[in-house]
């Protein structure tokens, strides 16, 4: 029986820069910083109140897994924002689009009520986008 | 920059600069009913708005901020009594009291674990990362 979701990965085009954007703008912990080379490192990290689930930063590297032509259409993906990756969700989000938003987060939909409650969405600082939800149970 | 989007937007506004207040200034003594002022609500009212936005009182995040950056200056090896009146705490006692009920060891023990990890790491890199990945990716050649 599956219990849990431990460990996801998001495709990021500069693990720096991510882990940046990741920590200091949506406010999230590290969890694991380990150097695996000159340009590659195992970063992941954690929302505060869910530190069981990690968050993978994964480089977009020529190697094992990608040959240099797929590679470079992986990083053009998501730079131009193919992916979406989740759904983060918050108690209030009017208070955390109005912090996310003057911290330089970019927001590509303004909190709008949905059937399920009340839905956001904005892009890390590769291009992924992510939705930023607070359900119609927080709402009420 | 967020657009005013709310009909009570200036109302999330206060509450997020309230919360970005603490989260600037938690190593100096706070009063929560400063913070309430200056944001121009009442105490009580203040308390249930900060709540309802991050699901936590004022008091217990600044907790959580302050433990935060103590951990992040532990990490980076500064002394335990130096981190705690840098994070805001007034005494050495109190401090080491709060961090190992929220963290489960003391600052001397969290100080230890961290410098063991860094060293096993540096030492032996892929067992912190799941083997599917040190495969998949080639990192173990």
């Amino acid at each position: 029986m599956i219990t849990k979701l431990s460990h996801a990965s998001i495709y990021v085009l500069d693990q720096a820069s991510a882990r940046d954007f990741y920590l200091n703008k949506l406010g999230f912990e590290e969890k694991m910083n380990v150097p695996l080379g000159e340009d590659v490192a195992w970063i992941t990290v954690s929302p505060k109140d869910q530190p069981d689930l990690q968050l993978t930063l994964m480089p977009i590297n020529q190697g094992n897994m990608f040959s240099a032509e797929t590679a470079e259409q992986l990083a053009s993906l998501v730079a131009n924002g193919a992916f979406g990756f989740g759904v983060f969700a918050c108690k209030d989000i009017y208070a955390t689009y109005q912090e996310l938003s003057d911290k330089g987060v970019v927001f590509t939909k303004a909190p709008t009520e949905e059937f399920y409650g009340i839905e956001a969405m904005f892009k890390d600082d590769s291009g992924n986008w992510f939705s930023l939800t607070q359900s119609k149970e927080e709402a009420s | 920059m967020a657009e005013d989007l709310h009909p009570n937007m200036y109302k999330y506004r206060r509450i997020v600069e309230a919360k970005l207040f603490i989260d600037t200034h938690y190593h100096r003594k706070i009063d929560l009913e400063n913070i309430s002022d200056q944001a121009c609500f009442s105490k009580y009212h203040f308390l249930r708005l900060f709540k309802q936005a991050y699901g936590k009182s004022p008091h217990r995040y600044l907790t959580e901020v302050r433990i935060g950056h103590a951990k992040t200056l532990l990490r980076q090896q500064q002394p335990v009594t130096e981190v705690c009146f840098l994070v805001g705490f007034d005494s050495l006692p109190s401090f080491t009291h709060l961090f190992k009920r929220e963290v489960g060891m003391t600052p001397t023990a969290y100080v230890a674990k961290i410098a063991q990890h860094k060293e096993e790491s540096k030492r032996l890199p892929l067992r912190f990362v799941p083997n599917c990945f040190v495969e998949n990716f080639g990192w173990d050649k």
